[in-house]
């Protein structure tokens, strides 16, 4: 695995979203939301782990990766623990990521105040 | 006065809208969101250096992203950052910090229940759920075929 | 009733005031505010309670201007953007006196002195008009939360912090300045459902209203200075204009839009000012200071809106522009226009 491609491949996830923003009339929140299920059918369809040995979080930062820890979560749940898993798995391997956002959003709300937008 | 119709004035309109300046976004999104990419990496590497397993020091890495744009959120430079960024700062995880922060930043005027509570997924929440409903779909999916491989 | 309706008695414009907040205070009209508050908080806590005490300290600022106390007012017209119109009751509550809500959005400003200047020429006395908009209490409101760091559209507007007051009176001798004509508005489909290009949308409404204004009146547009219109910003202005330039070619060239005023060239996105408090504060900060000085006589002003919310956007309506106009002069003007019969 090499820097390079860490950048480069985290590089190519964002012109590709950049692109769909200033070419169709997708919305950033439509695309956010597309990422993250592209990234549970990339996973699906075996395309994100061979991704993810290459370039490492060039591939698990951008949104996929989300999506991505989703759908490993449940697979290996359901692996585990048959259908339970499929409501189980999910939320479960991707919690850290969600706590930790919310718990830091609470946190910083008792703190920080947002400012006038400036130009 | 001549009547122009929803087509006519659509195209009128569309003819004086100023195109985004789409290479200048494109190679901005790319520099920054490769370089936030770059960042986390640095940091997983680091995190296994020091000894964590490989599934934890990805989450790590994603963590660390999320504490550095929540916090440039609350100081107040991510939107100035994610202006010029486009896409650079919005598909990474600092896209789903900042949107969980800044509604939370933003809203204790209305209290910490009706205001911090729901405004924090205001952003965010679409991309939790659909997450979460891509995952079950997939869930059922791979249960069934494993139940039907069993079968035959 | 027409929708001209041309004022027996002119409404004087006593006094006005306007303030506004940071990028209002380094724009090219900057100098000509009567406070600014680079905060934007006006000493509140929240955005929202600064809208309304930033119209409150507006009414206060044209009041003393004219040295006048509250009692003195007969009533109050104001608007703003916030939901249920709020900014403006809670800011103008205090005052105790006749108060008409009202929402055209951004066109509020020119419906707030059709309706005082109407209401003052048939019953005559003193009104306010006040309205006034705040960047951040819109974005959250509209938009997004103030610290997302998402990227404009090139065509987006930029919703000023600004509000302005107006002293309309009937009574006495007129004043130097006053207005003459009013021009209510039609609602035009403004075909297009994009919420960041709102000038565009607007553009045929403000286009409708100034052809209806010279087929009714009977004026030429080359009495006027300037025909002004409120916040359609470099998309709006350029969808007029080439709407103008064939259906009154000689209008075209007299067009200027508030929204191009208010920041000058530090606004990086094409849809300029808008905002009720866009038109207001480029009315009191330039318009009005050449009108008393002179330096211009003759101006048609108007408000451009366009009505919509964020949830009729997302059910697919599409936006609805509309524009209300007064026709604003200088008194030995308009006593020389009518003696010589026009």
């Amino acid at each position: 695995m090499s820097l390079v491609l860490t950048f480069t491949v985290g590089a190519v996830c964002c012109i590709i979203a950049q692109l769909l923003i200033d070419l169709t009339a997708l919305t950033p929140a439509k695309i956010l939301v597309g990422y993250v299920c592209a990234g549970v059918a990339l996973f699906a369809l075996g395309i994100y782990e061979p991704l993810f040995e290459v370039a490492g979080c060039g591939i698990s930062v951008p949104l996929f990766g989300f999506g991505a820890a989703m759908a490993r979560g449940v697979r290996e749940a359901v692996a585990e623990s048959g259908a339970i898993g499929i409501l189980t798995g999910g939320l479960s391997a991707t919690a850290g990521g969600i706590t930790a956002a919310l718990f830091l959003g609470f946190f910083l709300s008792l703190f920080f105040r947002g400012r006038e937008k400036r130009m | 006065m001549k009547q122009l119709t929803k087509n006519e004035k659509l195209e009128i309109i569309k003819r004086h809208t100023p195109k985004s300046k789409t290479l200048r976004n494109c190679i901005l999104a790319g520099l920054i969101g490769g370089t936030i990419c770059l960042v986390a990496e640095l940091s997983r590497r680091l995190y296994l250096y020091l000894g964590v397993n490989k599934d934890d020091s990805t989450l790590l890495a994603s963590l660390t992203i999320i504490l550095l744009s929540g916090l440039a959120t609350a100081l107040g430079f991510f939107d100035r950052i994610g202006r010029h960024a486009g896409a650079g700062t919005l598909v990474p995880i600092s896209g789903f910090s900042n949107s969980v922060v800044s509604g939370a930043i933003d809203s204790q005027s209305e209290g910490y229940i009706s205001g911090v509570g729901i405004k924090i997924f205001s952003v965010a929440g679409p991309v939790i759920l659909y997450a979460t409903v891509s995952g079950v779909i997939y869930g059922l999916i791979i249960y069934i075929i494993g139940g039907i491989s069993a079968v035959i | 009733m027409k929708r001209l309706i041309k004022l027996t008695t002119p409404a004087t414009i006593r006094s006005y005031s306007a303030v506004g907040g940071y990028e209002e205070g380094r724009g090219p009209l900057g100098k000509s505010f009567d406070h600014i508050d680079e905060g934007c908080l006006f000493g509140k806590d929240t955005w929202e309670k600064a809208e309304a005490e930033m119209s409150r300290t507006s009414l206060n600022l044209a009041l003393a201007k004219a040295s006048l106390s509250h009692t003195e007012l007969d009533l109050i017209v104001a608007g703003d953007l916030q939901n249920q119109c709020v900014a403006s009751a809670i800011g103008l509550s205090s005052f105790g006196t006749g108060y008409l809500g009202i929402y055209g959005a951004c066109s509020s400003c020119a419906e707030g002195l059709v309706i005082a200047s109407s209401l003052l020429s048939q019953e005559g006395g003193r009104a306010a008009v006040v309205t006034s908009s705040h960047n951040s209490a819109a974005e959250r409101q509209f938009r997004m939360p103030v610290e997302y760091g998402g990227q404009r559209t090139p065509s987006a507007g930029w919703t000023s912090t600004a509000a302005a007051s107006f002293i309309l009176e009937a009574e006495g001798s007129l004043g130097e300045v006053c207005i003459s004509n009013c021009l209510i508005g039609r609602m035009i489909d403004g075909a297009t459902t994009d919420g960041s290009n709102l000038g565009g949308a607007m553009a045929f409404a403000a286009l409708d209203s100034i052809l209806t204004y010279f087929e009714l009146s009977g004026e030429s547009a080359s009495e006027f200075d300037y025909i002004v219109t409120g916040d359609l910003g470099k998309v709006g202005s350029l969808v007029l204009g080439e709407l103008l330039s064939d259906a009154l070619p000689a209008a075209a060239p007299r067009h200027v839009d508030c929204g191009n005023i208010l920041y000058g060239g530090q606004c990086d996105v094409h849809g300029g000012a808008s905002g009720c408090g866009t038109s207001a504060a480029v009315l009191a900060t330039h318009f009005l200071p050449k009108l008393h000085s002179g330096e211009l006589s003759n101006i048609l002003f108007f408000s451009t809106g366009a009505l919509m919310s964020p949830s009729s956007l997302l059910q697919g309506e599409s936006i609805i522009g509309i524009a209300h106009g007064v026709k604003i002069s200088r008194t030995d003007f308009l006593s020389r226009e009518r003696s010589s019969g026009v």
